[in-house]
């Protein structure tokens, strides 16, 4: 055990200026004591017959290991999420976005006549755009690991890389989901405030839109509210994870936001060129799942006028892909060297 | 203690890494060396579970890196050039590292105080310095204070403060006991710190020896004359059986293996044949220059194979025993023991390798 000794007794070499070099050496004879350890890999060593200069003594951390699970990646993701400026400015975009142009529009109409549109489906425009912030976001949130080498760095830290996909999934989904209900509903309000007094034109008594008059005022039931606060909200941050996804499939940032741009707004542009009759019925498919009309039918606004749905099938709809798109992301994240 | 049994990764028809087999050993610094693209990144990126091998496999204290629970508390490392976001603070990129691995906040403190960058801890690296970027790259590292710390290329584009730092830290952590792995692409800065060397090159285990060891078969010593009466001495010193080289200036060297009574050898030869001499002294290769021989000669070895002149130059396969060495009789000529002869001035980088100071840097 003369090795041992040796350890203890040797001090590094001083350095001026250094303060923290005596507080490291404290430290060593703090935990020169538990050396047990070094028994087996000694041995192991001798098989393999190496000379074993130098010593076998193996150094025992004073900090307690302690098993992890997702718990420790979900608050490593959360620190992680809120300590990049993109969050920031992402969110507040998408904040100024949705509730300044919800403002603005609904000041635009507020005073004139009632348009025959849903009380809250100003909200719409604005989300529009927010949504690209968000789309933005979800994306950043894997590829700037992949883009600065901090993944490696994740990885190593948390080799368990399902989990780590995991954490920061839901990390960003419960972000992306409060962050945008909370402007969907500040919108939603200003809209109810704003509108509700609109002039109503005579016609609109005899038509089903009498629906959402009530004692001369308009009215939006607690379906469209639902739909223009917490629908659009799930629905945003699902479009959102689904950025997640193709951004640990494609690795790479701009790729991913454009082909994000790509799903959102290619079928329902497609669609518009498509005048043909024989392309009739893809147009309608085209226009019936685009992402934008998903969310024009959660504020009671859907492409096609024919169409009654809800939005909330979509909403489904782009779950069940998001989960699919996660599933391959993660299959592929655990097969790929990084 | 970390483990490699026949590893193993090929891109395509490239092998980058080719069966590599051996142990690092704790409370040494371990030095692994390669030329640049010699497989050095692959294997500890393999071994970090970062790369996944394509035949063998690389054990950390007994387990695979992806069944560690919480891999910070077993092994730090400092990857290669910034593994770090740019625009999140020191602080914040340690803590969340520290998080993930249920170590306490407070210790991302201590080891910013530790690497000394406590005064820019809530600043974004995308600033920092290469320098600041190891330290905190190291201060990830040993923020689970483990037992085993790998550093990849740790030295590369630091000033001398720097890289003085980097080898007293390296050097104390292996005190400490623990296990030192470190990557370079410089022997003079192995020569410096590590006691144990691996060196690969084109993905192939060259050597596994230690440093002392290495040192003592591959320092090539030789007697350097001058005379005059150049033509007249390569006649004088062939007729008695030496082996002259041209050297520069019209200088002779002769290889020796002898314990520097070559010189005075040569010295007394030339008395005798009234031979007028410049300059006689004895040299020793730089360490810098072994290495280099070493693993060009597994690319010459691969030539000559095909021609049958492999028996000239065995080349050293995986696995070398530590009596023989990489480098074994016949293989260099001219290689042995040779410490009587003092490093000549400015014989190269690895001059410095013996030196009482070890440690405390140029």
């Amino acid at each position: 055990m003369s090795t041992q000794q040796q350890y203890q007794g040797q001090v590094p070499p001083q350095q001026p200026g250094r303060p923290s070099q005596p507080q490291q050496t404290g430290h060593a004879q703090q935990q020169a004591q538990p050396q047990q350890a070094q028994q087996v890999p000694q041995q192991q060593a001798q098989q393999h017959g190496w000379s074993g200069q130098g010593g076998g003594a193996t150094y025992t951390s004073p900090i307690p290991p302690r098993r992890t699970h997702l718990g420790n990646a979900i608050v490593s993701e959360w620190t992680k999420i809120r300590s990049v400026r993109s969050t920031v400015w992402t969110i507040a975009i998408m904040f100024a976005l949705v509730v300044g142009i919800g403002l603005l529009s609904a000041l635009a109409m507020s005073g004139g006549q009632y348009t025959g549109n849903p009380l809250l489906s100003s909200g719409l425009f604005g989300l529009m755009l927010g949504q690209i912030c968000v789309i933005t976001l979800g994306v950043l949130v894997i590829t700037s690991e992949y883009g600065t080498g901090m993944i490696r760095t994740t990885l190593t830290a948390c080799p368990q890389r399902g989990r780590v996909l995991m954490a920061k999934s839901l990390v960003f989904f419960v972000l992306a989901f409060v962050t945008t209900t909370v402007a969907c509903t500040i919108t939603a309000l200003i809209n109810s405030a704003l509108l509700s007094d609109q002039e109503i034109p005579s016609y609109v008594r005899n038509s089903s839109l009498a629906d959402s008059v009530e004692g001369g005022r308009i009215v939006a039931d607690s379906g469209e509210w639902l739909g223009a606060t917490v629908g659009a909200g799930l629905y945003v941050a699902l479009l959102g994870l689904l950025s997640l996804a193709v951004g640990a499939l494609l690795r790479h940032s701009a790729g991913a936001i454009t082909t994000m741009m790509g799903v959102v707004l290619l079928p329902l542009l497609l669609a518009m060129f498509m005048r043909a009759e024989a392309l009739e019925t893809v147009r309608d498919k085209l226009m019936e799942y685009s992402p934008l009309n998903g969310l024009g039918a959660l504020f009671g606004t859907p492409m096609l006028p024919e169409d009654s749905a809800s939005g909330w099938p979509l909403l489904g709809g782009l779950a069940g892909v998001t989960a699919v798109a996660l599933v391959v992301a993660c299959t592929l994240l655990n097969k790929r060297d990084v | 203690m970390i483990e490699l049994r026949g590893l193993t990764k090929r891109y395509g028809e490239k092998l980058a890494v080719d069966d590599l087999t051996f142990t690092v050993r704790p409370g040494v610094v371990t030095g692994f060396l390669g030329p640049n693209g010699a497989g050095k990144s692959t294997t500890m990126r393999m071994l970090l579970g970062l790369d996944s091998p394509t035949a063998g496999d690389v054990r950390i204290d007994g387990k695979h890196y992806d069944h560690l629970q919480e891999p910070l508390n077993h092994i730090g490392a400092l990857l290669e050039a910034k593994s770090v976001h740019g625009g999140r603070s020191a602080y914040n990129h340690l803590l969340c590292l520290a998080q993930s691995n249920g170590i306490p906040d407070r210790r991302v403190d201590e080891v910013l105080e530790m690497v000394g960058l406590s005064a820019v801890a809530r600043k974004r690296p995308k600033g920092f310095s290469l320098g600041m970027g190891q330290r905190l790259g190291i201060a990830g590292a040993l923020l689970g204070d483990p037992q085993v710390l790998m550093f990849d290329e740790p030295v590369n584009g630091l000033d001398p403060e720097g890289i003085h730092w980097i080898r007293t830290l390296m050097l104390h952590l292996a005190r400490e006991g623990r296990t030192i792995f470190v990557s370079s692409h410089l022997m003079s800065e192995m020569a410096l710190t590590a006691e144990h060397l691996v060196v690969i090159g084109q993905g192939k285990l060259m050597a596994d020896t230690s440093m002392a060891q290495f040192i003592r078969e591959n320092s090539r010593t030789y007697v350097r004359v001058r005379s005059p009466e150049a033509e007249r001495m390569r006649e004088v010193f062939l007729a008695e059986g030496y082996q002259p080289v041209q050297g520069e200036d019209g200088a002779l060297e002769i290889e020796t293996v002898e314990n520097g009574q070559a010189a005075a050898r040569i010295g007394e030869l030339a008395a005798r044949e009234g031979l007028v001499l410049h300059e006689l002294s004895t040299q020793r290769a730089s360490l810098e220059e072994a290495f280099m021989r070493l693993t060009a000669e597994t690319v010459e070895y691969h030539a000559h194979a095909e021609n049958g002149a492999a028996p000239a130059s065995p080349v050293p396969g995986a696995n070398v025993p530590p009596g023989e060495g990489p480098a074994g009789p016949g293989h260099t000529p001219g290689v042995g023991p040779a410490p009587g002869a003092g490093p000549a001035p400015g014989t190269g980088w690895g001059e410095g390798w013996d030196d009482p100071q070890k440690g405390k840097g140029r």
